[in-house]
């Protein structure tokens, strides 16, 4: 029985899941009606629907982060500028008119193209040019907006025509919400990418120790380009669903600092920031975590603008569990009661 | 001489000459295209100071952090909570200016002690650090008030609003008139704060270590330094300097809102970088954070004269400009490493 | 005929373990005033955990350090800069990004008026150089220098601070003949001042150049302390490399290596080279060969391997595969001639530590077939458990990260990851490193065996009875040179360590 309790408890995902299950918990001591889930108007209603709703973009955005931080210990803060300037270009070329200017699969697939274009800009600075992530990164956090406001001549752009709510509220007859259907999507097909070829393998080999990595034949280089490439293709499709919310292009305010949430959840799924092994599964669930975490402080009559404080403590509390010197304190700490225990000196 | 010149050029000498020659690029650049509009007026340069008094404080703060090879995002978050805190503490409960302000300066520095001890006895990553900081801070300042604070408080706004004019300059404006340019009390503490930086940096064992971690550290603790405390204690002054920036900022607004100073870590982010202190640490100089925050203020300024042109364009043009100097960095560093394959002779 | 010299330094009984090895057993060092005292020894024998220990990087279980009468135990290096005690590390532990008369200077700088004299820090960094006859600026940054030059500094520092005992480790890696004559100079300049000097080397030339005595440690194991004049080449050779217990059944049998001819040439480098570790060579490797590389270490035994495999990419000569002549731009593009590269330093540059003992093993083909042909799970199982039993790889399963197991062990999954890959030209740099004996045997009759159905095998290790039992060929090398070959009808013992140690002088 020991021995299946202590495979249960090390297993990877079982502290983002312990995590996640508190604050549903929490949540359902406080409203017992927490997880009643109902059909009204012919559309999925409920508390975890919401918050599996509100969390599809994060759990998108957080894909794609895993890969770069999995990769290149490295962090895409620009994810959110992607997001506004991806959103932008599609808006912009669906126009404002009665219907749209151009098909919405087109406009669509401007928006994601311009997506990638970003990823790979990011993954040259890092991977060829070997600048650090952050630095890299941060040219297009600073600029991805402003390049968007010119787009959209500095207003908020509204879509008439109603079809476009649909990716970001419901299909006809559908009655789930479509940013959850594409969530899945996105979630099964990068994991079905990663898992059935030699991806997944390939990119924690050389986030773990590229210098081996080199030698059996990876080519490193080209695979932190990769990821880089496919965070930003994650963040377009993130812009997609955010901008179909609100059926309009806000550059100033959408995504705004959804880049940290991303990095938030990656490392509530127990991903570790420095780079190697990762678990897609585990930023989603740390996605969620935060979504539903973010749910109970509303609950609580936290405002939006006070969340960030409750969100810096669970930061801080769970990096510092992550370090290896906070580590290394608690062993020494830990050795020193076991000598006073014994009363003799621990080899 | 030409010798003197010329080494003090290499390298990293010549990045800060590239900041400060774009630096007087882009003035003669206005000066030419808005002479007709005063762009050449004292009071017009002297603007650029008082626009940015905080930013050239905090630009000098992260220039030290920088160096260190770490970074704070967490600057433009502290900014506004200091403004928030002195707008409540003078609004709300009444209190002295005086001690309102030591109650900030106190603040960032137990601020920057937190943070100093998770990066430098931790050893957590900095960008993480600060990012808590920044969620925390901001999050902070909502708690305080959702609402905007007004200042009423009069020694405030007396310190606030008290013009010190140069007197010594003299111009004529557009109607002829004689007049001297003025500053306020934010830009004569952002350029004593320049001053004594760059001291510490140059003249102080402190400062040198500082250098020394930032290019090294493991070797820094071979020499018989102590990296972690040198890093602790720089950010403990980057904390204080950042209230005190947002001290400087609050005499600007005089109030506190809950997104006063989104985002301002990156202009003091790239005001540095701009200025040539180089991200990945060891190299870094205050007066190039000043030059740095000075052409963000000029390019600015360009916009508003041209009227047109949405401010959107300044965030665009800073970010082309830190692109540039991030890669020009990097390509220095490339060239430097293949000439020295070269002049191995084995 | 000179007295004896006042002892400075003692180091008794020291004992020093680290989890799973013991580095240093009863080792000892004796340093006196004014000597130069080389400190030699291979793989493993403890030369640096010993000056680690000394200069406060590692702490030490039992023991005793004597300094001047006083027994000391140094906590840090700061501790033991303040005893007296100064290193310079091979590594240049020095900051790239100050100028080189700071580097000299930092944390002790003079003051003037409570800020830091600057005029004063240049003149006297400036006066070091100019006595020495270097042509070095003080003013100048240092990592616009060379490593050779930012060495000479680093040594500047450690003389300017006057310690009683001065550590070189290594100092002339990156040297040239001009620089390491400097080097000598200066050395001989502190001897006089009275500076005992620990100098740790490979080079036997520079030993027998500068050094007045030697200490040699092996498995650390102090084994003894001897004057240099007293000391011949050979003898210090053979005391270094030592008789290890080995099973010594013979098992390959002579002849039935290739016969070594123009046709079956597999592999030929004409004048290859790389840049500060190879100077340029020629070899010709044939089918069925088994080469070995002998030499001290740091002699380029890994380094003209890597030069072949394209892990360091040359700089000069060519490469012949086949006959055909290769560009090898990665290792990829080896990988795809058949080539294969068991490195030397499995941690670094072998294992990846958090991932399967399966996955590490199967990373190589997977490599080689490509990104969009992932191996079934079927059969990475399958070879995974093909090679674990013929290697005997312990490991309680091969789901296993490999950081679990055993260093021995981490080695055969390695071996196996290169041997899944059937390679027709197998490179082995010291590949029974930290393996036990029994094993190690195998190994050896793998060798022989995979040579015999064909494979090309270049066999490198510290241990020359292993080579002598496995290869049918020997190139030797020394001082970062190829030096000489020998032909299996004078492969022994005796000869390759004459041909290692080179004339006397």
């Amino acid at each position: 029985m020991n021995e299946k309790l202590k495979k249960l408890t090390t297993h990877r995902l079982f502290w983002p899941l312990v995590c996640l299950a508190l604050v549903l918990l929490f949540n359902f001591i406080k409203s017992p009606s927490f997880f009643k889930i109902s059909i009204n108007n012919g559309v999925l209603y409920g508390y975890l629907i919401d918050i599996l709703n509100r969390s599809s973009e994060l759990i998108v955005l957080a894909v794609g982060m895993t890969l770069c931080v999995a990769s290149s210990a490295g962090t895409d803060i620009s994810v959110g500028a992607i997001m506004a300037l991806s959103g932008a270009a599609t808006v912009y070329c669906l126009g404002t008119g009665d219907t749209y200017a151009i098909p919405w699969i087109l406009a669509i697939l401007i928006g994601l193209v311009v997506s990638v274009l970003c990823g790979m800009w990011n993954g040259f600075l890092v991977a060829k040019m070997k600048i650090q992530p952050m630095v890299a990164t941060l040219i297009l956090f600073t600029a991805g907006r402003g390049m968007a406001q010119l787009i959209t001549g500095g207003n908020i752009l509204y879509i008439k025509e109603p079809s476009f709510k649909y990716l970001g509220g419901f299909l006809p007859h559908i009655p789930i919400p479509t940013p959850i259907l594409v969530a899945i999507v996105v979630v099964v097909l990068s994991t079905l990418f990663l898992n059935k070829t030699a991806t997944k393998l390939y990119v924690e080999s050389v986030g773990i120790n590229p210098k081996a990595s080199r030698l059996f034949g990876l080519n490193s280089t080209r695979i932190i380009f990769i990821t880089y490439a496919a965070c930003g293709l994650c963040a377009g499709i993130a812009g997609m669903i955010a901008t179909s919310r609100i059926a309009s292009i806000d550059a100033n305010n959408v995504g705004n600092l959804m880049e940290l949430d991303a990095i938030l959840a990656v490392a509530l799924g127990g991903n570790s920031l420095g780079g190697g092994k990762f678990s897609v599964a585990g930023s989603v669930i740390g996605a969620v975590t935060i979504q539903a975490l973010s749910t109970t402080l509303y609950a609580m009559s936290v405002t939006g603008d006070q969340l960030p404080l409750y969100k810096a403590i669970v930061v801080i509390v769970i990096v510092t569990l992550q370090s290896p010197e906070f580590k290394r304190y608690v062993n020494r700490w830990k050795a020193k009661r076991t000598v006073k225990a014994d009363g003799k000196k621990v080899a | 001489m030409a010798e003197k010149i010329k080494s003090k050029l290499r390298g990293n000498g010549f990045l800060l000459a590239v900041t400060i020659i774009l630096f007087l690029v882009l003035y003669f650049a206005g000066a030419v295209l808005y002479a007709d509009r005063n762009f050449t007026s004292p009071q017009v340069f002297l603007n650029l100071f008082i626009s940015n008094a905080g930013l050239i404080i905090a630009a000098v703060g992260m220039t030290f952090v920088l160096i260190t090879g770490g970074i704070d995002i967490s600057i433009g978050s502290v900014i506004g909570v200091v403004c928030m805190m002195l707008a409540w503490m003078m609004e709300i409960k009444h209190m002295s200016a005086v001690l309102a302000i030591v109650l900030v300066f106190v603040f960032g520095i137990v601020f920057g002690l937190v943070q100093g001890f998770l990066i430098s006895y931790l050893k957590i990553q900095p960008f993480i650090v600060t990012l808590g900081g920044m969620f925390f801070a901001r999050g902070l300042t909502a708690m305080i008030s959702s609402d905007m604070i007004s200042i009423q408080n009069e020694t405030f706004l007396n310190l606030a609003n008290h013009k010190i004019y140069l007197n010594f300059i003299t111009y004529y404006n557009n109607r002829g008139v004689e007049m001297h340019p003025y500053i306020y009390l934010s830009v004569v503490i952002a350029l004593v704060v320049v001053l004594i930086s760059w001291i510490i940096l140059r003249y102080t064992k402190f400062g040198r270590a500082v250098f020394a971690v930032g290019g090294n550290e493991q070797s820094a603790l071979l020499m018989g330094l102590n990296p972690k405390t040198t890093k602790l204690k720089v950010y403990i002054l980057n904390g204080f300097l950042a209230s005190l920036a947002g001290f400087v900022f609050c005499l600007n607004s005089c109030g506190g809102f809950v997104e006063q100073a989104r985002g301002f870590e990156m202009d003091a982010i790239a005001s540095a970088v701009i200025g040539g202190t180089l991200l990945t640490g060891g190299v870094g100089t205050v007066v190039g954070s000043l030059f740095g925050a000075l052409i963000k203020g000029i390019i600015e300024t360009i916009i508003t004269f041209q009227g047109t042109l949405s401010s959107w364009w300044t965030r665009i043009v800073i970010a082309a400009l830190l692109c540039f100097f991030v890669i020009l960095q990097s390509v220095f560093k490339t060239i430097r490493e293949k000439r020295l394959a070269q002049d191995d002779h084995h | 005929m000179s007295e004896e010299k006042k002892t400075v330094l003692s180091m008794r009984h020291i004992n020093k373990n680290f989890p799973g090895v013991k580095a240093l057993d009863d080792a000892q060092l004796t340093l006196r005033e004014g000597e130069i005292h080389a400190l030699m020894g291979e793989n493993g024998a403890g030369k640096s955990t010993l000056i680690k220990v000394l200069t406060g990087v590692e702490e030490f279980e039992s023991g005793e350090i004597i300094m001047d009468g006083k027994s000391i135990i140094n906590h840090s290096p700061q501790e033991a800069g303040i005893n007296g005690i100064s290193t310079v590390y091979q590594e240049v532990n020095l900051c790239p990004n100050l100028t080189v008369a700071e580097n000299i200077f930092i944390g002790r700088e003079p003051m003037k008026r409570g800020r830091i004299d600057w005029k004063t820090i240049n003149q006297q960094a400036q006066t070091i150089f100019d006595n020495l006859q270097l042509d070095i600026d003080a003013t100048e940054t240092l990592e616009n220098y060379s490593v050779a030059i930012q060495q000479m500094v680093a040594i500047a520092r450690a003389v300017d601070i006057q310690s009683k005992v001065l550590i070189l480790d290594e100092p002339t890696s990156s040297l040239d003949e001009g620089e390491v004559e400097k080097l000598f100079d200066l050395m001989n300049m502190l001897k006089k001042r009275g500076t005992a000097i620990v100098f740790v080397t490979h080079f036997l030339e520079q030993v027998y150049a500068v050094c007045d005595r030697i200490t040699v440690l092996r498995n650390g194991h102090f084994i003894g302390e001897y004057k240099t004049e007293e000391l011949p080449r050979v003898k210090l050779v053979a005391t270094m490399m030592g008789k290890e217990f080995d099973d010594l059944a013979d098992i390959k049998q002579k002849g039935t290596g290739s016969i070594r001819s123009n046709d079956n040439i597999v592999i030929e480098a004409k004048g290859l080279s790389h840049k500060g570790t190879i100077k340029p060579f020629d070899l010709k490797i044939h089918k069925g060969e088994v080469i070995g590389l002998s030499g001290l270490l740091g002699s380029g035994r890994s380094e003209l391997a890597r030069a072949i495999y394209g892990a360091d990419k040359p700089d000069g000569g060519e490469l012949y595969v086949n006959g055909e002549k290769l560009d090898i731009k990665a290792p990829i593009d080896a990988m795809h001639h058949g080539m294969a590269y068991c490195p030397e330093d499995r941690k670094v540059e072998g294992i990846i530590a958090d991932l399967s003992v399966r996955e590490n093993m199967i990373l190589a083909l997977q490599a080689k077939r490509g990104m969009f042909k992932l191996m079934s799970r079927k059969e990475q199982e399958e070879l995974t458990d093909k090679y674990i039993k013929i290697l005997q790889v312990k490991t309680a399963s091969r789901e296993t990260p490999i950081k679990s197991l055993s260093g021995g062990n981490q080695q055969k999954v390695i071996l196996g990851r290169w041997l899944m890959t059937e390679p027709d030209f197998l490179i082995l740099d010291e590949p029974t490193r930290g393996i036990d004996v029994g094993t190690k045997t195998e190994i050896q009759k793998l060798v022989v065996k995979l040579a015999g159905e064909g494979m090309s095998v270049m066999f490198i290790s510290s241990e020359i009875e292993e080579m002598l039992r496995t290869v049918n060929h020997m190139g030797i090398l020394r001082d970062g040179e190829k030096v000489g070959e020998l032909e299996e009808s004078e492969l022994s013992q005796e000869n390759i360590m004459k041909a290692i140690a080179g004339g006397e002088k």
